[in-house]
Parts: structure tokens; sequence; C-alpha cells
């Protein structure tokens, strides 16, 4: 076995094994939560290797095992999906450190189960980064449904099983009906699923099926939370701020958006997608996607279901991307995936953190609060800047290749959507940190923390440091972009004449 | 695993598998009558059974390797004599009852004490190794009209195997009379298409039979016998609609029988079925065809809806899993239809996979029978906690009915919708996700009420099972596991069977 394999290995078992830990010492909350952060070390150390290796042109690859020929669960790392194995295991470490202050400061129930099925979650995204086809990108993206699914209904109210139940409706129902159909298409047109440069399914399949089998992946990869497949998304909300910063922000959604960036980049090719009506109309249901959730989030007076819709409309922003007839609209998104998974990790820790000081999780409870939580608002208000695509915020710099490479390749209604929905987030983000921080007086000005001590230090420390990256990916955007280009710059060279 | 390079007995020993496999549960069915007490006649079933399936899978061995075995009893050559033949196909089939069979009768030793009189135990396990014998020999012979003998041979056994179940449920009573009218009708049915087709071709071996029919498609008695043989062997395999029987003999019988019948019986009547359709008469005879595309296939796809709709519907769990049993068959159906060696070697997949995932639920519901008489759902409220192995196994049962990956259920459905696509039915791949996520449905509900949901207060509680049920039952489940991972056994003799009967040789 050699260092590559090695290194798959262990990103895959790691979590595994955390959680066997996590279970094991269960009784002991100090040892329990030193382990999780000690795995989420290990692992980013892990996740880290990979990316170096695969950037240096030294790409490791494993097959584990060949049920049918043809049929295999193998994994081999590109930069896309080494780009996001390394976000979701920083991301998990950073949020394991707030999930520590967050869960003792509520007092939560059920806190081993927690951390277990967040490393489960985590063997989940390792699987799916590392997936060489797409039978085994499915396999470990259902494995992250059903893993997550414990962590939705965590607070075990009614409310929260309901939640539960259309999350695993959705998510597997759009799983069996559309996206392994539209896998078992794909097996049959081409012989197989494995991920190929410039397209597996280029030249192989005329307009009509090309479409869709599209329709069906995309559609399929629910986790994306494409309009009308978005539902789950703003109900998972009930979780507590831990869940849905992590899976809600990072993990899971950009599972979704992950598989449909992959599977652009890499079954159908940027030249395929190019030639297909069904890229336009999921061209313009994104844009759809995008002014529409924007337009949701700002009628809701729930902090996180505000911020819940407006991931759906920053997803949608990653799915147009892949969708774009452009190959530099791969790098964009990919950029795109990462900045935003950042930007709003750092608002839901934000918000956990209002929620946990003060008990309050509405925008109209927390005029004035920004006295008393500066750090905490003065994170939010960065991050804001993130999500509108303001500078020195790195997603400035994804949304502006994107705006770019809509308006390149003459797609201007995405271009337009994209435009408007920076607005619109103008006006559903900004005023929530103005209020705090600026509202001379307000409910929240006055009265005493429900925790003494507000926010847990902890948490204050995760949510800062994710706020900070912001900036710093900011100026660190070239070589990502760089190290990203090799997706899209295949199609070039093939087609160059 | 590479089945060319499996020897499991001596050279001539293999040469006598085939009848081997059929004649020791025969004889062990008359020890077991006379047997003098329940626990002799459990211990003559078991061994009885495990040599059956050894010789399966010697045989099975030798078919990889041969080829088509030609076994002459007494050495008398048919037509005079009587013939077995086995090939690909059959040997899977017979393997899996054989497997099947072994594991079902290291179980009675402790179900039958909870649901069978003491003093049918002896008489019980007689029937059950007749049935087993008829089955195996249903699926190795090369006669059509031993064939019917073979039948109506298991058949005797297992209709008095349901009644054995009215201790525990009376409604076992009316559900075996009803097996026993419906299956006689099947089995006539089947005898007199036999009938016409020794009128128009003068054989009842089944090669021979093949060879004549070839110029004779146009002839009103083959076309006759043809509606006799695929309706009364309907009958059997429960074709959507002719499944009337089964729901009940699967609900009411013991659990023993459940488990063995959902496994095997209906499976040996497709098989032969396939037999007939794809092998005795003349390919591309236009009824032939006919029946494929405008019978079959309908009728397939409406057994995948309408049960798969009644398993959601029904209130009894093992009710639900019965009218689940006649859907599955609507899927291996849909896989005929397709009329083709890829459609066919999937089917063939996917009996065996639906034999071992069924058998593992209804195992474990036997070994909860042990304890608890529970027959509604809500009655399994909370079972997971009593009894985690045994619910872990029905999971794992179920897991791989839903077509959850790594389970062999998964790649069965995955190769029918893989070869549906590939012959440019679109319909059936649609009828076939339609019916996964009904599956999903149903069984999600019974997963939630068994894992998830609190026990009702002052419920019986379950027990977890005994070892002698937990052993077998753990062997099913982690086979269905197994082969989701390294599905090379039952793969090969699925291609390789349904390339004999297409002439495709690999």
């Amino acid at each position: 076995m050699n260092g590559g394999e090695l290194l798959i290995l262990l990103a895959l078992t790691l979590p595994l094994f955390a959680a066997a830990m996590i279970y094991a010492v269960g009784r002991m909350p100090d040892v329990r939560e030193t382990l999780t952060l000690v795995a989420c070390i290990g692992l980013a150390i892990v996740a880290i290797s990979i990316f170096v290796r695969v950037g240096q042109g030294d790409p490791p690859a494993l097959t584990v095992a060949e049920p049918l020929p043809g049929l295999a669960i193998a994994f081999r790392v590109e930069p896309l999906g080494a780009l996001f194995a390394v976000m979701a295991s920083v991301l998990w470490g950073v949020n394991s450190l707030f999930s520590i202050g967050y869960m003792r400061g509520r007092r939560e129930a059920r806190q081993t189960r927690f951390y277990i099925c967040f490393a489960l979650a985590m063997f989940g995204v390792m699987g799916i980064a590392f997936a060489a086809n797409l039978f085994t990108l499915f396999l470990f993206y259902e494995a992250l449904t059903f893993v997550t699914y414990p962590l939705v209904t965590h607070a075990g109210t009614p409310a929260a099983r309901r939640a539960g139940r259309v999350y695993l409706v959705t998510l597997v129902g759009a799983s069996v009906l559309l996206f392994l159909p539209g896998i078992i298409g794909v097996q049959s047109m081409a012989g197989s699923t494995t991920f190929t440069p410039g397209g597996l399914l280029n030249g192989r399949v005329d307009a009509a099926a090309g479409s869709v089998l599209l329709l069906l992946l995309v559609f399929g990869a629910a986790k994306a939370a494409l309009m009308p497949l978005h539902g789950w998304l703003p109900s998972a909300m009930v979780a507590p701020a831990p869940v849905s910063a992590l899976l809600h922000a990072v993990a899971v959604v950009k599972a979704g958006v992950f598989a449909v960036l992959k599977v652009s980049a890499y079954i159908f090719g940027p030249d395929l997608i190019s030639t297909l009506p069904a890229a336009t109309w999921i061209l313009w249901m994104a844009a759809g996607s995008i002014v529409i959730a924007s337009l949701v989030a700002l009628t809701k007076d729930d902090l996180k279901t505000r911020l819940a819709w407006s991931t759906v409309s920053q997803l949608a922003y990653v799915t147009s991307a892949a969708m774009l007839p452009m190959a530099s609209g791969l790098v964009a998104g990919g950029l795109h995936m990462v900045f935003h998974a950042v930007a709003k990790i750092t608002l839901f820790m934000c918000a956990g953190a209002i929620y946990v000081a003060t008990g309050a999780n509405r925008v109209s409870e927390i005029g004035g609060l920004g006295r008393r939580m500066p750090w905490v608002f003065v994170a939010f208000l960065a991050a804001s800047f993130a999500i509108v695509g303001l500078p020195p915020m790195a997603a400035m710099w994804s949304k502006f290749l994107l705006i770019t490479a809509s308006f390149g390749s003459g797609e201007w209604f995405t271009a337009a959507a994209l435009i408007a929905s920076s607005l619109l987030s103008l006006v559903f983000l900004m005023p929530v940190a103005f209020r705090a921080l600026f509202s001379p007086a307000g409910d929240g000005a006055g009265g005493e923390f429900v925790r003494p001590g507000g926010t847990p230090v902890t948490s204050l420390v995760a949510l800062c440091v994710t706020a900070a990256a912001c900036v710093v990916l900011f100026v660190a955007v070239e070589p990502l972009a760089d190290y990203l280009a090799p997706i899209a710059a295949v199609s070039f060279m093939e087609t160059a004449p | 695993m590479q089945l060319e390079a499996l020897y499991v007995a001596q050279p001539a020993l293999t040469a006598q598998a085939p009848i081997l496999a059929i004649a020791v549960p025969l004889i062990g069915a008359c020890a077991a009558a006379l047997a003098p007490s329940g626990r002799a006649g459990w211990m003559i079933s078991v061994v009885a059974a495990m040599v059956s399936a050894w010789m399966a899978l010697a045989v099975a061995g030798e078919v990889m390797r041969e080829g088509v075995i030609l076994y002459q009893l007494g050495g008398f050559a048919p037509p005079a004599g009587i013939a077995l033949r086995v090939d690909a196909m059959g040997a899977l089939i017979a393997l899996l009852i054989g497997a099947v069979g072994t594991l079902a009768a290291v179980f009675s030793g402790h179900s039958l004490a909870a649901e069978v009189r003491p003093e049918k135990h002896t008489l019980f396990q007689a029937g059950f190794l007749l049935a087993q014998a008829g089955m195996v020999g249903l699926v190795y012979t090369g006669d059509a009209f031993n064939a019917f003998v073979f039948l109506e041979v298991s058949s005797i056994g297992t209709y008095a195997l349901v009644a054995a179940g009215e201790r525990r449920d009376r409604r076992a009573l009316p559900a075996a009379f009803n097996y026993l009218i419906m299956g006689t009708i099947g089995a006539t049915f089947y005898v007199i298409g036999v009938g016409f087709l020794y009128g128009a071709t003068g054989t009842l071996n089944m090669a021979d039979m093949a060879a004549r029919l070839g110029t004779l498609d146009q002839n009103a008695a083959v076309q006759a016998g043809f509606a006799f043989i695929v309706a009364g062997l309907g009958v059997k395999a429960a074709m959507f609609p002719l499944h009337g029987w089964l729901p009940g003999a699967y609900a009411h019988g013991p659990s023993l029988i459940s488990l063995f019948l959902a496994a095997t019986a209906t499976k040996a009547a497709i098989y032969l079925m396939a037999r007939f359709l794809f092998e005795v008469f003349p390919d591309g005879a236009a009824f032939g065809d006919m029946f494929l595309q405008w019978v079959l296939a309908p009728l397939g796809a409406a057994a995948v809806i309408v049960c798969s709709l009644q398993a959601v519907f029904a209130r009894e769990l093992r009710r639900m899993i019965a009218f689940s049993s006649v859907a599955q068959v609507g899927f291996i159906f849909l896989g005929f239809s397709l009329a083709n060696a890829s459609g066919l070697s999937a089917a063939l997949f996917y009996m065996t996979a639906h034999g071992l995932m069924k058998a593992a639920m209804f195992m474990a519901l036997g070994g909860l029978a042990i304890s608890i008489g529970a027959r509604r759902l809500e009655d399994f409220a909370g079972v997971a906690r009593e009894a985690p192995w045994t619910a872990v196994a029905f999971g794992i049962g179920a897991a791989s009915l839903v077509g959850t990956p790594l389970t062999m259920g998964f790649l069965a459905k995955w190769q029918i919708m893989e070869a549906a696509l590939a012959g440019g039915r679109i319909w059936i791949f649609a009828v076939m996700a339609a019916g996964s996520v009904l599956t999903l449905v149903y069984v999600g509900r019974i997963i939630e009420v068994m894992f998830f949901r609190e026990p009702a207060p002052g419920a019986p509680r379950a027990k977890e099972s005994p070892v002698g049920v937990l052993v077998p039952l753990l062997i099913l489940a982690g086979l269905s596991l197994w082969f989701g991972i390294d599905a090379s056994l039952p793969q090969q003799l699925a291609q390789a069977g349904a390339a004999s009967l297409f002439e495709v040789r690999p």
C-alpha cells in the first residue's frame, strides 16, 4: 500500500474511529470533547496532505471493492474534492470548538450522540470528496443523509421530528427517484460511472438523452436545495445552531453542490454541457431560485430561517456556475462553494452565540445587543459583507468571477439574478448587524444574559476565526483559483484546434 | 470466489450429487416421520437439509466447469429413462433452496416449540423435508412430467405445513385450504398444458420437446399448452393477480414455513416458468413474445405498484411482508419480460437476493414470535431495544429489500434497471423506480416502529432470540451483505444460466 492509498484510508477511518472512541468515553465530557478536537486536527492534517499531493500532480487513489464488474467502490482525488475535504475538515474543527461552548452553555441532552453523528457525517463527507465514480459518491451521499438525521431531530420535539421526516423524505426520495436512475442511466450509456476529465459522456449521448440525465442528476442531488426541492433546508433549522452551522452551511448542502459540480465537470464535461438545452433550463431555475429565495429571506424574522433562505439562494449560485456553458464557471463555482461556506458558518455561529447568551432568536429581538456582544456582531457584519459580495471579503472574488462568466457566455439572465440577489442580501442581512450595533435602545440593550457570562469563550474564538478567514482568503484567492484551474482547463486543451 | 475452482466433494460423489440432493431429504422425510421424538426429527431434518445443500454446492461447481450436467437415473437414457438435467440457472436456485432449507431447519429447533403442537413435530419435519426434496427435484429435472410430480410432492408438504400453524393462529386453517385449492388448480393447469405438448410432440423430455417444437409454433395445441402452463405456473409463482393464496399462507402459517416458502417455493415455480419461456418454447415464437410483452410485463408492473401499496396499508407485519413478496415477484417478471440474457440474468440474481432477504426478515419475526405473539405492526414498537441482534438482522434484510447500496438487493435492482434501460424499456425503468420508493415507504414504517418508537406500556416485552435462532439468522443477514460487496458467486451462476438459455456463451 503506497502513501496515497494510506492517506485516503486514514481520511475515511479516522472519523469512524473517532466516533467509536467518543462512544466509549461518552460518560466523560472533557475526554470526549478533547477526543473530538484531536480527531478534527488529525483529519485536517490528513486532508491537507492529500490536498498538497494533488497539487504536486500525484493524486492518491484507492479501490476498495468491486461488487460487479464495472461497478467499483473506488476513490481518486482531484482538485475540487481535495479542496472540499480540506474545507470540511478544517471547519469541522472550528465548529467543534463552537459546539463545546454552545452545547454546554445550553445544557443540551444527548451530547455524546451529537458528537458521534458529527464524526460519522465527516466520514460521509470524506467519501463524497474522494469518490472516483458516481456510484461511490452516491454511497457516501446516502450515508451522510442517514447519519445527519438524528442531528436534525436532536431536540426530540414534534416539530423536530416533523422536520426530520421532511428531511429524509425529500433527500432520500430525490435520490431514489432521480439521482439513482440518473446514475444507472450513465452506467448504461457509458459502461461505467468513473469521473473522467473532459466528461465521461462527452461524445456518447445525444442532446435528448443527455438532457434527461442532466436533469435527473442535478435535481436528484437534492442536498443542493435547488428549487423546488429546497423545502427541507429551512425546516431543518429546528436543529441546534452547530448543526445548522456545519451541516446546513458546510457539509450537507455543500455535498449537494459538490455533486453537481462533479457531475458537470467530470460526467458531462463543459463541452457537452454547453450543447445541452437542459443546462439552460436549469440555469433559469437556478436564477429563479436565487431571486425568490432572497425575497423570502426578507420576510423571515427568525434569524436562522432567514440565513437558511439565504443559503438556498447562494447554493443556486454554485449550481448556476456548474451549468454555465463556459468552463471557467466551474472554477468560480468551486471557489464560491468554499467562500460561502466560511461566511455562512460564521453567520450561523453568531446566531448560535446570540441564542445561547440571550435566548433571542428573532431579528426583532436583537436591537442594541451589539453593545454587549461587540465581537459577535462585528463578526456577523464581516460575514454579511462576504455574503453580499463586498470587499475585502473572499466571496467577492467568486461572485465577481461568476458574474463575469455569465456575461461572457451570454447568460445575462443569470448575471442579472446574481446582481439582484446581492442587492437583496444587502437588505436582509445588513440591518441585522446595524440594528444590534447602532440602534441606541432595543429589547436587547438592557437586562441580564440568560447564560451568566454571555457567549462561551470557545464559541467566540470559533466565530472570530472564521470571520477572519473571510478576509484572509481575500488575498489568497489567486493560488486557490490556480489550484482549481485543471478541472476546467482540460477541456480547453482538448478543444483547441 | 470462483466456483470453477470449488471442489467440495470427491469426484465419485460429485457424479451422484444431483440425485443425492433430492434423495437424501426424501429419505430423511420418511425417517423423520418415524422418529421417536421431535428432537430426533429435528436432527434428521438438519442433517438431511445440510447434505442436500452440500450436494447442491458440489453440483454448482461442476456446472460451472462442465456446462450442463446430464444425469440418467439407473443409467436408462431418455425418453424411456428419467433424466436430471442441471444447468447454471438450476444450480443457482437449488443452491438457494439448499442454503435456506438448512438454515431454516436449524431455526426450526426453537420455533416449532412455540408454534406447533408437540405431537406434530416429527410429522412437521417430514413435511418440511418433503417440500425441500420436491423443490430441488423440480429444479433439477429435465422432464416436464416429473416436474409436475416434484411440484406436487413439494406442495403436499407445504399445504400441511401451513395448516400446522393453527396452534398459534386459527386462520392458518382456512389459509391452508385456500392454498391447497389454488395450488391444485395451478398444478392441474400445468399438467393439462404438458398433456397438450405431449400430444403435439410425443415427448416429455424438455430438451427433446424444445427440439421438436421448433416448427410447431402455429400449432393450436402447442399454443393452448403454453397458455395452460404459464397460467398454472403463474398461480404457483404468485403472479399477480393469481397470488390470492400467498398473503394468507405466509401470514398465518408457522414462521418457519413463511420463511421457507417466501425464499424458495415461488422461486421454484418461477424457475420452471423461465425454463418453459426461454428454453422449451421456440425462440421468437410470436405467442411467447406476445406473452412476455403484453401479459407478463404489465402484470409484473401491476404487481409492483398494487401490492406495494397493499403492503403500505397492511396492518399486520407478516401480511405486509407477504404482500411485499408478491411485489418482488413482479420485479422478477419485469426482468423476464425484457427477453434477453441480461434481463434474465438480472432476474435470476434478483430471485436469489430476494430469497435471502425475505428469509432473514421472516426468520427474525419468527425469533421475536417466540417471546411475543405479536401480529400488528404497533406491537413491535421498540423491539430493537429488547432484541437488538434480531432487530439488526431484520433491518439488514429490510435494507436489502429497499435496495440500499452495499446490500445484495441494491445490485439486484441495479442490474434489472440497467438491463431495462439498455433494452430501451424506459417505462419498466420508471415502474422499478416508483416501486422502490413505495418499498421505502412501507419498510420505513416498519423500521421506524421497531427502532425508534417506545414500547407501549404494559405490552409484552420482546426477548432476544436464542442462539439457535440467532446463528442462522445472522448467517442469512450476513449473506445479504456479503453478496452486496462481492457478488461473484450468484452473479456467475446467474450470468452463465442466462447465457446458456440464450446461447451466447461469454
